[in-house]
Formats: C-alpha cells, sequence, structure tokens
C-alpha cells in the first residue's frame, strides 16, 4: 500500500521549514521526501496537494472525554470523529473522568472503549488516588499499560510532601508528572483573573502571582527530586522568568497552554458569557501576547486544546456557578491559524507545538514528516475561511467560546498510519 | 422622555440624562409619599413579582410598597426557600414565573451576572435589586436622590465612600452613578476590603481614614458583612472601628455640612457610631429608606411605559 502526496507545501516542524515538495507513504510510514513532481510509484495512490499544506497531524495533550462517567458529555467515538475531522491524528486522554482514571483495571477499560475511536488515543492517569491528594497511584502498573502521564488535573497535589514522593517515586520508572501550577489557597472559588474588568462585573478573581507560586513549588521540588515535569498550562509573563531558570539549571521540564489563553483575553467573558470560563481564567492582552511570543521562541513547548466538553445545563447558569472548560478538538487547527495569519508565529512553529514537542515530551513517534515516523498527517488549507456554527461540530458538546467567529483554515484530509480517517481524498 | 431601558440591570447603562429624568419622576413620587392619600393608577392591572433568592426585608418591603402605591398587584416569592431547595436552575425558576404573565420583575440573587442571565429568558421588565458583587442600581438612584435633596445638586461634590468596597455591589453602583454625575469619589477602607484594580477607576483611594474625609460632602457608610469580621479580612470589630467606623471625631473633618449615610442595616459600634447615625443634623440614612420607595415608584413606572410601548408596537388586536 502506497500513497504519494505531490505538489504538497510539507510542513516539518523538526527542520522547521516550509517548501513545496512531494512525500511518500509506505505501509503506514512516511518512505521519504522529494520534488514537487515527483513520478509516482508504480501502483500508488496519488494525491495532488494542490499547494496545500501537508503537515504532521496533531497531537493535543489533555482532551476530556466522558468515558467513564459522562458519556452524554463526550464518548471514545464522538471525540474520534471530532479528532479525526480536527486533523488531530492522536488524543492524549484526561484521567479526570468520573470516577478517575486511577487503577490498572480502569485503565484497561477506557483502553478497550477507546478502540471506538478512528484516531490514536493516548492515556494519561491520576497521579494520587481519586484525585484526593493522599496517596499515590501505582505508577508502575500504570506506566507499563501505557499511562504517557500522571496528573491529577486542574486539582493540585496541596501536600508538598506528597508531591515530593510523587516525583521521586516517578524517577525511578521515568515517568513524566503534569501539574497544574496554581496556588490552591489563592484561586479558591476564583473564576477570573483580578483586575479592573473583574471587579466592575463583581466576580471573584485571583491575581496572576497564584499561578507564579504554584510554578515556583513545583519547580522546586523538581530541582529537589530531579524529576520529570510538565506544567499543563502556563499562561501569564510573570511565570516565564521561572520557567527560564529551572532551564538554565538543566531540570527536566516543560510547559504548555491551552489555545485559548493564546487566543482571547479577560475582556472576551463581556456580559457574563459562561463558555469563556476556563481554568485558569483568561488573562490580560498584554498577558496573551507575551504567551504567544514565548511559544514562538520555544519556551512554551506546547499548545493544546484542553478539549473539556460540557452540557447546556452546566453552562447556563450564572457566571460563577458554570461548569468551567470548552470543547476545543475542531477549533484548535483554526484559532492556532489565527496566530499565524496574525504574523505571530509561523506554521512551522505551530506544528513544533501542537505535533512535534508533544510527540517528544511523551516519547510518542509521531508529530514528525520524517522518513520512519508514523504516517499520521493533515492536509489543510490555511486560508479557508468559515464562519463557525457551534452546532455543526461534531463534539456531543457544543460549548465552544467561537460560536459565530470568523476563522480560516480547512481541513481536506487526515491519515493515521497512512489510512484515511477523514476527507474523501484517498 | 429620555429613559429608553427595558430593565434597570445596572447603573453602568443608563446615560446621565436617564438618571436625571429617572431622580426627576422620583422627586414627584417622594412629595406624593408624604401625602395622606398615597396613591397612583401607573401601574393599574400590572403583576409585579418580588423574586429575592437572597434574604432581605428592607429592599423587598421597599418595592412592594412601590408596586402597590402605583396600583399593581404585588406577589413576594423566597424563593431561597422553595424551588431552588429542589434542584430547579435559574432558569426554569424564571420560565415558570414568566408562564403567569408578570410585567416587572424585581430580583435579587447572590451571584454576580445572575439577574442579567435571567432577564434574558423573560418577556416582562426586570429590575436588578441586587446581584452578587455586581450592582445595586436602585440603591444607588435613592442615594443619588437623597444627596441632591440634601446638597441641592448631584455634581461636583466630594464624595467619600467607607468600608467594604470589594465585597459591596452598592459601591460599585454608587461609583459608576457619581462618576457619570461628575463627582470627585474617595474610597477608603482597608487593603483587604478593597477590589483589585480599583487604582485605575479614576478615584481616590485612602487607607487612613481621616486623611480621606478631610473637606468632603458626602460620607457614604458601607455595611461590613460579619462572616468577614472573623480575622480573614480583618483583625476584630474593635480594631476595625478604631481605623474605619464612623464617629464625631473624624466626621468633624469633613466639610461642616457634611451629610452621613448609611444603606442599612446598620452594624452599630462596628462601621459607625450609634449617636452619630441619630443625629438628625448629619444623617440623611432615614431619608434614604423614605427616597428608596419614591425612586423604586419611579423606576417601576418608567419601565411600565416602556413596556406598553413596546407592546403597542407589536400587539395585534389590543385595545
Amino acid at each position: 500500500m502506497d500513497l504519494i502526496f505531490r505538489n504538497a507545501r510539507l510542513i516539518d516542524p523538526e527542520a522547521q521549514t516550509d517548501a513545496l515538495g512531494s512525500l511518500r507513504v509506505t505501509d503506514g510510514v512516511i518512505a521519504g521526501r522529494g520534488a514537487p513532481e515527483e513520478p509516482a510509484p508504480e501502483g500508488a495512490t496519488v494525491i495532488d496537494a494542490q499547494g496545500r499544506a501537508l503537515a504532521p497531524g496533531l497531537i493535543d495533550w489533555g482532551v476530556k472525554i466522558g468515558e467513564p462517567g459522562e458519556r452524554h458529555k463526550e464518548s471514545f467515538r464522538s471525540a474520534g470523529l471530532a479528532a479525526a475531522a480536527a486533523g488531530v491524528t492522536t488524543i492524549i486522554a484526561r484521567p479526570d473522568t468520573t470516577p478517575p482514571l486511577d487503577t490498572p483495571e480502569a485503565l484497561e477499560f477506557v483502553a478497550r472503549r477507546a478502540a471506538d475511536a478512528p484516531v490514536n488515543i493516548r492515556h494519561m492517569a491520576a497521579l494520587t488516588k481519586g484525585r484526593e491528594g493522599r496517596e499515590m497511584v501505582e505508577i508502575g502498573f500504570l506506566t507499563d499499560l501505557g499511562a504517557v502521564a500522571f496528573t491529577d488535573g486542574v486539582r493540585v497535589v496541596r501536600d508538598s510532601k506528597l508531591m515530593s514522593r510523587c516525583m521521586t517515586y516517578a524517577r525511578g520508572l521515568d515517568a513524566l508528572i503534569m501539574g497544574h501550577p496554581q496556588d490552591p489557597g489563592l484561586t479558591h472559588g476564583a473564576v477570573a483573573t483580578s483586575g479592573k474588568f473583574a471587579s466592575l462585573y463583581g466576580i471573584p478573581a485571583v491575581s496572576p502571582m497564584a499561578e507564579v507560586m504554584g510554578l515556583d513549588r513545583d519547580l522546586a521540588l523538581v530541582a529537589m527530586t530531579r524529576g520529570r515535569y510538565h506544567a499543563d498550562q502556563i499562561t501569564v509573563a510573570a511565570s516565564l522568568p521561572a520557567l527560564i531558570r529551572a532551564r538554565e539549571a538543566g531540570l527536566d521540564v516543560t510547559a504548555g497552554i491551552s489555545i485559548h489563553h493564546l487566543t482571547l483575553n479577560e475582556f472576551d467573558v463581556g456580559d457574563y458569557r459562561t463558555f469563556f470560563r476556563f481554568t485558569p481564567p483568561l488573562r490580560s492582552e498584554d498577558d496573551r501576547l507575551s504567551m504567544v511570543q514565548a511559544v514562538a521562541e520555544g519556551l512554551i513547548d506546547t499548545i493544546a486544546s484542553f478539549h473539556t466538553p460540557q452540557d447546556e445545563e452546566s453552562k447556563r447558569l450564572p457566571f460563577e456557578a458554570a461548569a468551567p472548560g470548552a470543547v476545543g478538538l475542531q477549533t484548535l487547527l483554526p484559532a492556532a491559524l489565527r496566530l499565524y495569519h496574525q504574523g505571530g508565529l509561523s506554521l512551522p512553529q505551530l506544528f513544533r507545538a501542537m505535533s512535534l514537542n508533544p510527540a517528544r515530551r511523551l516519547r510518542l513517534p509521531g508529530g514528525r514528516l520524517s522518513e520512519g515516523a508514523p504516517a499520521d498527517l493533515i492536509l489543510f488549507d490555511p486560508d479557508a475561511p468559515f464562519v463557525l456554527d457551534r452546532f455543526a461540530l461534531l463534539s456531543k458538546s457544543k460549548n465552544t467560546p467561537f460560536d459565530g467567529a470568523r476563522m480560516q483554515g480547512r481541513v481536506l484530509g487526515t491519515w493515521v498510519a497512512g489510512t484515511p480517517v477523514f476527507g474523501d481524498l484517498a | 422622555m429620555s429613559f429608553r431601558a427595558r430593565h434597570l440591570l445596572g447603573i453602568d447603562h443608563l446615560k446621565p440624562d436617564e438618571i436625571t429624568e429617572l431622580l426627576d419622576l422620583a422627586q414627584d413620587y417622594a412629595a406624593l409619599n408624604r401625602r395622606t392619600v398615597k396613591h397612583s393608577d401607573a401601574l393599574a392591572g400590572m403583576t409585579l413579582i418580588n423574586m429575592f433568592f437572597e434574604n432581605s426585608t428592607r429592599t423587598q418591603a421597599s418595592f412592594e410598597l412601590a408596586g402597590k402605591r402605583l396600583g399593581a398587584d404585588v406577589m413576594n416569592m423566597a424563593v431561597s426557600q422553595s424551588s431552588v431547595k429542589k434542584g430547579e436552575t435559574l432558569i426554569d425558576t424564571a420560565l415558570t414565573l414568566n408562564a403567569m404573565q408578570p410585567d416587572l420583575l424585581v430580583v435579587r440573587h447572590p451571584q454576580s451576572g445572575a439577574v442579567n442571565l435571567l432577564a434574558e429568558k423573560v418577556n416582562c421588565a426586570v429590575i436588578n435589586a441586587g446581584d452578587g458583587r455586581h450592582e445595586h442600581p436602585t440603591q444607588a438612584l435613592l442615594d443619588a436622590l437623597t444627596i441632591r435633596r440634601a446638597k441641592g445638586r448631584l455634581h461636583r461634590l466630594t464624595i467619600a465612600i467607607c468600608g467594604d468596597i470589594a465585597h459591596s455591589r452598592v459601591a460599585r453602583s454608587n461609583l459608576i452613578l457619581l462618576g457619570k454625575m461628575e463627582n470627585r469619589i474617595r474610597l477608603i477602607g482597608p487593603a483587604t476590603l478593597m477590589p483589585a484594580g480599583v487604582g485605575d477607576m479614576g478615584v481616590e483611594l485612602f487607607e487612613d481614614m481621616r486623611e480621606g474625609l478631610k473637606g468632603v460632602d458626602v460620607v457614604m457608610m458601607l455595611r461590613l458583612q460579619k462572616e468577614r469580621m472573623d480575622g480573614g479580612f480583618i483583625p476584630s470589630e474593635r480594631e476595625y472601628f478604631h481605623r474605619f467606623g464612623l464617629d464625631a471625631e473624624k466626621l468633624a473633618l469633613a466639610a461642616p455640612d457634611a451629610i452621613v449615610m448609611h444603606p442599612g442595616p446598620m452594624n452599630r459600634g462596628v462601621e459607625i457610631d450609634g449617636t452619630l447615625a441619630d443625629d438628625i443634623n448629619r444623617s440623611v440614612i432615614q431619608d434614604q429608606v423614605e427616597m428608596g420607595v419614591a425612586v423604586r415608584m419611579a423606576a417601576l413606572d418608567l419601565l411600565a411605559r416602556n413596556l406598553r410601548a413596546s407592546r403597542g408596537r407589536t400587539a395585534v388586536g389590543e385595545p
């Protein structure tokens, strides 16, 4: 089974290049690259990309799927279909389910259920039993079963001694811990970033310093234990110096951010619009711009959707009472392309943060256009305009902050290991 | 007529001429309220529902009286004790009430923005009687009317708002209203009770009450909630009264004819000295309560006029 893409704009996040060429796939693996008009091998399926962009499929780190517990909000099937349509070839699923994914048995269950999805699904496991912050999970068994990282999600492990033991134990297994760097005392009850906007609207708010404090604690623990650590979302400029110091000290630390914090700011909440409630809350425009810059410089490693399906009833409530989070699988690429069209980030930079770096950090084989990598690919037109209609999304939940927004970027085809999972090109 | 709003959700949405129009009408109702026969037919045949998701005696009584004096059928619902306990959502409660065809809905809710949300779902006029720490527009309007009557004007005054600004919807609405009418505003209180970013709102901040009160025309005290007194925001009641309680000695620093206001209910000896609160030469606290009814009558009347006008435009076959 051979496949060749000709006249494709190849977005290579490893080489940081964006140039016309062709790409060959053999038996689900990338076999090589050549000139744009490279002759097709005998019997190969030929796809004429007509100058559209061909890139490694997105690896979306931190997707909430409602199985087990909330299948009415999202199932592996619905999330997988949304991912395929969105060019996401690998979903990194979150463990903050009901009950949490904290035992090998639970992991085996979701791994079976994940077979419903047309894209790759990898699982993170909880860091502590029940996500209660008291006892660590069986990191060894869970690692053996394929858990790619350990996290309690947005629930901070308050007990620093326990957190340090988790890091030390995980280090012995070379397991990655994903933290949520926020000071739990300061953030308690807060649903906005403190400042003039939150004060005028009377919304309980927290200073950006809560993130700095949370990050400082976690980085101190990393320095102490030498564990592998990833900060799930770094969203304010004040956090960056600590991150730089940690890197300079040679700590094994990476950081991510959600696409929403790169494309929206605190004022978007407007008249208490609950689809704009996030954890952490949206930040100032200055912070947003600093974060775009940090991604461009590679200081922030990964961008993800933090896809969080919520049903209508969870959102049709006063702002404080509404559930946080937004669906994001199908808006990840078009929202990221806003940053490209505005000139803040190149396509290779975007795919470094959305494909290559998650793959490297989670030790997955995808995220690259190089020979020998799995043919997890997307072909897309970065310029095609559209107006987003939330009811057209394939997720079971429709809670997107981009409803009615003018966006650009259409996925023409998605391939997982060389097999088409979306589009009608081949 | 310049007052065009469909709902009264906050001061933020009002223009200065709308505020003036409402206060002028309230001034007329204040006169009516001092007569023996206090009745108008402005709301005759209309239904007013008071829906309070948070306990209130004074505000609810004030709205009830305002509605009755204008001839409306008034119903009070203490929602905190009923369906919400059974798990009904805010929107469902609103839709249920809406189906009973009220014309005016007065709502208080403990969460900011809840009244805005509710107003989107009903087709009657909605008055915000306080939402979380967001706004309490009729309180700011009654304060404005009280100031205008006592001082003869509502502009170019120096007004001190003292106490728990951070958790106060009264402070927010007053800040916006008095700012729109071009007054100088000083906020006085401990930093733990000041909202973030307030320094950018064109006000002066004081942590020293004596300094802040110098030469002011109006001293507006705020209520300190009991639950904030236990060491979380301030160390103790007695230290708070010492530093931020209003007494004759601190008031002596204000302008000689300065008036003292308080939205009630008062904590005597915590934020205000009892004798001062009762001093009829300085305290206008009872006038505030009186103006409260008049302002609410004016608000109900104006919203009812707009409601009738909009129904006249859309309804077919109505007389």
